[in-house]
């Protein structure tokens, strides 16, 4: 049997909007992806962190505050730093389009933005993944 | 009789409505009944059920002549970077013919924690003004007479720093604290369930609610103690009924925990206040306000046993929905908004903040923000909407609706009263679940396309992304952070320490109010990170549960 793809929810921050992080959450569970949550507020480290511990595939950020800049390149140094690489890292949230190709160049994948369906965030992750 | 003869004809209706069906099936996501009649409404009783504006149990409006004297507060909800550009902004506003500040927090502001905070980094002044100190909040008002400017300042977990602040401010301005006028958000059970700024656990946040709500019957009397809101629990997802009922049901939380801390109700109920979601469906919107008014009145009158009228009514504040903002075509959020700003005037709302275009993706611009005010200055002005009290009151619809999202909102306060009440329910994660059920369910509609939304799963185009968006500059941080450091070498912090251990004592006697302590505190420039520390320190802090 093929191994599930383990994708970790997160919200990095202070912000506390998560009605986009809970309904993508549970459309990759939908999916028949297995999906860890990690709840409000959660440092940089926590959640490089969480990714280790749970072995997930998929880090899925989720930021509406504009702080994007500053902690989303944060978690990926974090989890370079714990020789995870290889795990595919995405970001949802309320962000200019003029962020995202800072965003991509600092190492995350793919950036979603409003509107976005959660079939389009599914599809990119199966494409993309390294399992 | 009458009713007899007309089941007759609905019957005749019925059938001719089965043979167009057959030719021309109608949508198939319509949510309520083809049509509204009398039949409807035969239990509706005008002196029970509704009744004259200003009387109990007020569905027709909290005053007797409504917009036809004043029209509600037209408040916009702005903060951003720094105390001295958020002044600049409301200087602004206030100039453009606004009526009532409303003051947006950072989230570190939100959270207790001040600016140099290694866990604000990246997070100051993102969606609201810094205000770490007395010395910032000086800035905020600097030049805005407090005397005479209503505030709201949207502020939950530390609420009774910031209002302290507030009242520091005004005392050197000159002016007392039995004349200011504003609200604080104040509601933390709301943040538990859907916006997340909580600090402490659920006991003590209710103590500072009380204290505060004691405190201002006595020497703020005329600020509104708490806006016991639905707002954000619409955003998370809600639907209509869920929004009030939730809400009512933290209202109910509140006002027990008050009489508990033997207060007497009619001391403080007239000082509560509620806030409403503006969403899409302009009718059932109208219908959920005038359904909400009639519940509050009912559980003060005959639950709590309120007899002053002042404690029977709903006051509201409006937003339109934030959530149903679409980054796609943002021009098209002008309508909506207008929409919106329809339903909660038809609603009977006392005050409102339209949202502006761009907010699905920036902090709105100074322009953006202006048509957001000048929407409701049109509805205001130009549409007869305010013109008439209440103008859709026996609406066959309105009517039935009005009642059936009562009768929702009674079914779920009896749920939540059987799980021990609000508090229970929010720690059981009963209504984060209903709300993300429905938030969920909204999503498969969309995508389902059951449900449309213009320019974003129908009649999308190729767009250039958009130009002109309000940035916050990163400096921000860097400029609070050396504020800090000028604040902490030049006030007196021997006496702050006295005051801060003061605070602690009182934080570990429960029946102390904490409201003098916190006030002295702040007015020796003590931070809201050090003061809310001294409060971690004592009474925790919560631990969220996380459910899917």
């Amino acid at each position: 049997m093929e191994k599930r793809i383990r994708v970790l929810v997160a919200k990095p921050g202070l912000d506390g909007h998560d009605r986009g992080a809970k309904v993508v959450a549970r459309a990759l569970r939908d999916a028949g992806f297995e999906v860890i949550y990690t709840g409000l507020r959660q440092t940089p480290e926590q959640i490089a962190e969480a990714a280790l511990e749970e072995d997930v595939n998929v880090v899925a950020l989720s930021l509406l505050s504009g702080a994007h800049n500053t902690l989303f390149p944060k978690v990926v140094e974090l989890l370079k730093e714990r020789e995870m690489q290889h795990v595919l890292i995405v970001g949802g949230g309320v962000i200019p389009d003029s962020d995202i190709p800072g965003l991509k160049q600092a190492g995350v994948a793919e950036i979603f933005t409003p509107g976005t369906p959660t079939a389009a965030i599914v599809e990119f992750i199966k494409v993309h993944v390294t399992q | 009789m009458e009713n007899q003869l007309l089941h007759g004809k609905m019957a005749e209706y019925t059938a001719k409505v089965e043979k167009a069906l057959a030719k021309n099936p109608e949508r198939h996501n319509l949510e309520h009944n083809r049509l509204y009649t009398p039949l409807d409404i035969e239990e509706l009783d005008y002196e029970r059920d509704l009744g004259f504006p200003g009387s109990y149990p007020y569905t027709r409006g909290v005053q007797p002549t409504m917009y036809r004297g004043r029209f509600w507060t037209m408040r916009q909800y702005a903060g951003f970077a720094t105390a001295e550009e958020s002044n600049k902004r409301y200087r602004y506003l206030l100039e453009q013919g606004q009526t009532g500040l409303s003051c947006a927090f950072d989230l570190p502001t939100q959270i207790g924690y001040d600016s140099d905070d290694a866990i604000s980094e990246g997070e100051v002044g993102k969606v609201g003004v810094a205000i770490d100190s007395l010395a910032d909040m000086e800035i905020l008002f600097d030049g805005i007479d407090l005397g005479k400017v209503s505030t709201s300042m949207t502020i939950n977990a530390p609420a009774a720093v910031l209002l302290a602040m507030y009242i520091a401010v005004a005392e050197k301005q000159g002016v007392s604290a039995d004349k200011l006028k504003g609200t604080i958000q104040n509601d933390i059970l709301k943040e538990y369930a859907a916006r997340g700024t909580y600090i402490f656990p659920p006991k003590p946040s209710m103590r500072l609610i009380t204290n505060i709500f004691e405190y201002c019957s006595k020497h703020v009397p005329q600020w509104n103690t708490i806006s016991i809101s639905g707002y954000h629990i619409r955003e998370a997802g809600s639907s209509a009924a869920q929004e009030i009922a939730f809400t009512i049901a933290d209202g109910i939380a509140y006002v027990d925990a008050a009489i508990k801390a033997g207060l007497d109700v009619d001391d403080f109920a007239g000082r509560l206040s509620f806030f409403w979601n503006a969403h899409n469906n302009v009718l059932e919107e109208v219908a959920k306000f005038r359904a909400s008014r009639r519940v509050w009145a009912k559980v003060m009158k005959e639950r709590f046993g309120a007899k002053n009228p002042k404690s029977w009514m709903l006051r509201v504040h409006t937003q339109t929905a934030g959530s149903m903002l679409t980054a796609q075509q943002p021009e098209n959020n002008i309508v909506r908004v207008a929409l919106q700003t329809a339903a909660a005037v038809l609603g009977g709302t006392q005050s409102l903040h339209t949202n502006s275009k761009d907010e699905a993706l920036a902090l709105p611009t100074e322009d953006a923000v202006r048509i957001a005010l000048r929407t409701q200055q049109i509805v205001a002005y130009e549409s007869g909407l305010a013109d008439v009290v209440d103008p859709l009151a026996g609406s066959y619809y309105i009517e039935a609706l009005t009642s059936q999202i009562e009768k929702e909102c009674w079914e779920y306060i009896q749920k939540i009263d059987d799980m021990g009440g609000a508090v229970a329910a929010i720690e059981k994660g009963y209504i984060q679940r209903e709300i993300q059920e429905s938030a969920y369910k909204w999503q498969l509609e969309v995508e389902s396309k059951k449900r449309i939304i213009v320019g974003v799963n129908q009649f999308q185009i190729d767009e250039k992304p958009p130009e002109g968006l309000l940035r916050v500059d990163a400096s921000v941080g860097e400029m609070q952070k050396r504020k800090l450091s000028a604040l902490r070498a030049k006030r007196d912090n021997a006496v702050l320490q006295e005051k801060l251990k003061a605070l602690e004592t009182a934080a570990r006697e429960e029946s102390t109010n904490l409201m003098p302590p916190i006030l002295e505190a702040v007015q020796a420039y003590g931070t809201l990170g050090e003061i809310c520390g001294v409060l971690r320190s004592v009474f925790g802090e919560y631990q969220a549960h996380v459910s899917l």
